[in-house]
């Protein structure tokens, strides 16, 4: 049993970065795209960022460098990511259920991180000071996993009755979608009832996990939720629900993206690598045979061609 | 309303249309065309137009594809389309949105913030079909089952679609249902992109089974292509319209304007969409006046599409994107002049400055700016000597969608109008925040059938409930008011519209450019450049 649970463990987390980074490569690996950002672009000069304005709006602009500045990129992203910004300010009653939801899983990864540090070996614990801080570590452990529990598990209740209440997301809710809700409530109402049934089983599991400590007794209700939480940790990363991987990509490289392409740039050798891909867009006007590159193509006319 | 659409009606074999929107359905309006008597009925689809095209989506049609004859001749076209979707998602033949349109087919979480964004949507009475996702979520579907190729366990977690010749005929039509505007897109929390959605559907149609809306393909960059300019017009006869134009516009101002052409070296080449040429000659007119009072060395070109900046392609099709891009370029290139400045259209700005700035290498890649910063730079240089008091009557800004949310010129407009027009109200909400016209993404060019009613009561609503909403104060035909709408096609969209509601004769609500106002309150200049008449 102690060994099926680390199995799952490992393979969960396995396939969870795996699967991220196999995402992160599939969009990393995409051509350059042709430019279509959206204002306001947060790394503009601060003068216009206020009005969404960009570097077209002063003349000559190709004769100063593009300033980037990146710390208000940053605090934008970190407002996006820890407070859901986006869903503020457009979706107000999506808002309180995505952001419990969201926040508990934070409060997820806090509580993994605080019980990883907890269970550093007891040789770095000797002092009365650090005998201090261990216990104080595991009491914020604790309380972190059982406030993000109750977080999730609130959050995806409310998620799933909107799924279901709200016609207008009928056709928009895929059997997929609430079964990844369900998968979310069930795994952490197990881990949840691991917890309540005290603590130290399951952390005897996580810190067994650790040192792959084969001695550590498996309770079946922590085990259960263990189990379930890594097959879902392996799940993700296969689903939409691997957005916040693709943010990164649709911010970064979509919506801000307005790096300017000056002449003998950077950008000037990756234009030309894709121009001289080779099309077969079968429309006559596109006259794409496959040989001709899109450089060819741009460089044709289609209408004079007609003409002659 | 018929029952309100569900994704997998879109298979429906009759030619059944999917929905009607009835007027009382629709978005009200403030006064004055709270009135119901000042709302159209719909007129219906023409006999001959429903036997001949397919128009099962809605009340209108927009691009007559022509119904196949035989089972054969569409089990062809779904094999076509489905080719064309394979390529939608290949490096090879769309590696210019491969990026954004893979991101946005795999990670919608169907939140539907983005409906709220959608003045299509909201002002159809939140009808499904107009729902920004609608269409979306077809092609995801179809992403999963054909280019994925998930099988059963694929259709649970994605959902099912059914492929057939009406989904397809339908999806072109509902690629034409969006503005393109990408205000969906500004809130979406994923950083998904409908807008991208619409535009990819109609290349794949365009760039692989060859259909297109006629007026932006064959009457659209074809023509451009071919004779230079969308409008038809020639070089020659360009320049024809321009001498005469010089000639009106240094009568009426007193001041002699001549246009330069083919400038070798000069400091400015100035490409206006020629549909101003055609329609709105007081525009050009009062560039050429503008960049003379300054002092500016610029000119105009003669080369084939030097004189239009419009590119159609932006909409539909990557090829005719870049074909036309290029031929503007190449134009400078000849006159080795030292930047490219657009006149007051909203896509060329988009596609010549932003769009294309990923196509253009060596010595291709010619500076290309916005007129607006050029002309707040002279407005607010002093060279020129303004008398605000001229432009004393009530003046709202229409912000462009291309130039403003999807370009990121906002301020230059307004700083000019703060100069020159004492009584500028913004509409609400304004800058990046704005409202399309209703006219994006070409639909301002587009009136086969009854597509111009769509156009007006659906597309253009919500940007007339701003409009109505800005003049609210002074509503009355006592107080004439000028709509400033720095944008061709935004202004053909207003022209009509306007017209089609009355708010001219009734209201006394005119439109026009920005440079028409720093004209009207030059000094030096005859007073009354702006006419108050309806054009
Ligand atoms: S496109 Fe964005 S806002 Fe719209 S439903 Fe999908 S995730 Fe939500
Ligand atoms: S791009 Fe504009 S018109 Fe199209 S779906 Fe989005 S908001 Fe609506
Ligand atoms: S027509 Fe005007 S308002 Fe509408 S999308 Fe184009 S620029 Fe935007």
């Amino acid at each position: 049993m102690t060994m099926a649970v680390y199995l799952a463990l490992y393979g969960g987390l396995g396939f969870f970065l795996a699967g991220c980074l196999w995402r992160i490569y599939t969009y990393a690996r995409t051509p350059l795209h042709l430019r279509w950002e959206l204002y306001p672009v947060p790394h503009e000069e601060p003068g216009r960022v206020e009005h969404g304005g960009s570097y077209f709006e002063s003349g000559d602009w190709w004769l100063s460098p593009q300033a980037v500045h990146h710390r208000r990129e940053w605090t934008t992203m970190l407002r996006e990511i820890l407070f859901l910004r986006g869903l503020w300010e457009f979706n107000r009653p999506l808002w309180l259920p995505s952001f419990l939801f969201h926040f508990g899983l934070y409060l997820v990864i806090a509580s993994i991180g605080l019980g990883v540090l907890s269970a550093l070996p007891g040789s770095l614990m000797h002092s009365p000071a650090s005998a201090f801080l261990f216990s104080a570590l595991v009491l914020a452990c604790k309380w972190a996993a059982l406030v993000a529990i109750l977080l999730i598990l609130a959050g995806a209740l409310l998620l799933l009755y909107r799924r279901i209440a709200d016609p207008a997301l009928k056709n928009y809710t895929r059997p997929g979608d609430l079964f990844n809700l369900a998968f979310f409530i069930a795994a952490f109402a197990l881990l949840g009832a691991g917890l309540l049934q005290g603590p130290a089983p399951m952390k005897a599991l996580l810190r067994g996990a650790l040192h792959f400590d084969l001695g550590a007794r498996a309770a079946v209700v922590p085990s259960l939720g263990i189990v379930l939480a890594s097959l879902l940790l392996a799940y993700i990363p296969f689903t939409h629900m691997a957005h916040f991987i693709a943010k990164y990509f649709t911010w970064h490289s979509v919506r801000w993206d307005d790096q300017r392409n000056p002449r003998n740039g950077p950008l000037e050798h990756k234009i030309a690598t894709s121009l001289r891909l080779r099309p077969t867009w079968a429309a006559p006007h596109m006259g794409a045979d496959g040989k001709k590159s899109w450089a060819d193509i741009a460089a044709s006319n289609p209408a004079e061609e007609v003409r002659k | 309303m018929s029952r309100s659409a569900d994704l997998h009606d879109l298979s429906r074999n009759d030619r059944m249309p999917l929905t009607h929107v009835e007027n009382e359905e629709l978005m009200p309006l403030p006064e004055p065309l709270s009135n119901a008597e000042r709302q159209h009925p719909w007129p219906p689809l023409s006999a001959q137009c429903v036997d001949r095209y397919e128009c099962g989506l809605d009340d209108t049609c927009a691009v007559n594809v022509p119904q196949p004859k035989t089972p054969e001749e569409e089990k062809k076209l779904v094999a076509q389309f489905l080719s064309g979707l394979d390529k939608l998602f290949d490096k090879e033949n769309n590696w210019t949105f491969l990026q954004p349109l893979l991101l946005t087919m795999e990670h919608c979480t169907g939140c539907q913030t983005c409906a709220a964004s959608c003045h299509i949507f909201e002002a159809s009475g939140r009808n499904e079909l107009y729902r920004p996702t609608f269409r979306s979520e077809v092609l995801r579907r179809l992403y999963f089952k054909y280019i994925k190729h998930g099988g059963l366990l694929s259709a649970w977690q994605h959902g099912r679609i059914r492929l057939n010749w009406p989904l397809v005929a339908r999806l072109v039509e509902l690629s034409y249902r969006c503005n393109l505007c990408r205000r969906c897109a500004q809130s979406c929390p994923i950083g998904c992109d409908n807008g991208l959605v619409a535009r990819e559907l109609r290349k794949l149609f365009s760039q692989e089974m060859g259909i297109a809306a006629k007026e932006l393909h064959e009457q659209g960059s074809m023509l451009q292509l071919k004779v230079g300019s969308s409008t038809g017009m020639t070089a020659e006869i360009v320049k024809d319209n321009i001498a005469f134009i010089d000639e009106d516009i240094s009568e009426k101002t007193g001041i002699e304007v001549h246009t330069p052409w083919d400038v070798q070296g000069a400091d400015v080449l100035l490409i206006h969409n020629a549909g101003e040429i055609m329609a709105w000659p007081e525009n050009p007119g009062a560039y050429a006046l503008i960049l003379t009072m300054a002092g500016v060395n610029w000119t105009m070109s003669s080369e084939l599409a030097g004189y239009d900046s419009i590119n159609y392609g932006l909409w539909y099709d990557d090829a005719q994107l870049a074909r036309v891009a290029i031929k503007h370029v190449e134009a400078a290139r000849k006159l080795g002049v030292k930047r490219i400045v657009l006149g007051e259209c909203g896509h060329a700005h988009k596609a010549l400055c932003v769009t294309a700035d990923r196509l253009l290498t060596g010595d291709l890649n010619i500076p290309r700016m916005s007129s607006l910063p050029l002309l707040r730079d002279i407005v607010m240089s002093g060279k020129i000597q303004f008398d605000p008091a001229r432009n004393d009557f009530p003046v709202t800004l229409h912000d462009p969608c291309n130039m403003v949310r999807l370009m990121g010129v906002v301020e230059p407009q307004r700083e000019i109008l703060h100069q020159l027009c004492p009584r500028f109200r913004e509409m609400e909400p304004h800058g990046v925040d704005n409202y399309c016209c209703g006219g994006g993404s070409g639909f301002a060019i587009m009136s086969g059938n009854n597509f111009t009613d769509w156009r007006f009561q659906v597309a253009g609503r919500k940007k007339m409930e701003q409009i109505l909403n800005a003049f609210a104060d002074c509503i009355g035909p006592e107080t004439q008011k000028y709509l400033c709408a720095p944008c061709s096609n935004c202004k053909g969209q207003f022209r009509d519209m306007l017209a089609y509601y009355n708010l001219w004769e009734e209201n006394r609500i005119l439109y026009g450019g920005l440079v028409e106002l720093i004209v009207n309150a030059m000094v030096d200049v005859k007073p009354g450049f702006i006419e108050w008449e309806w054009r």
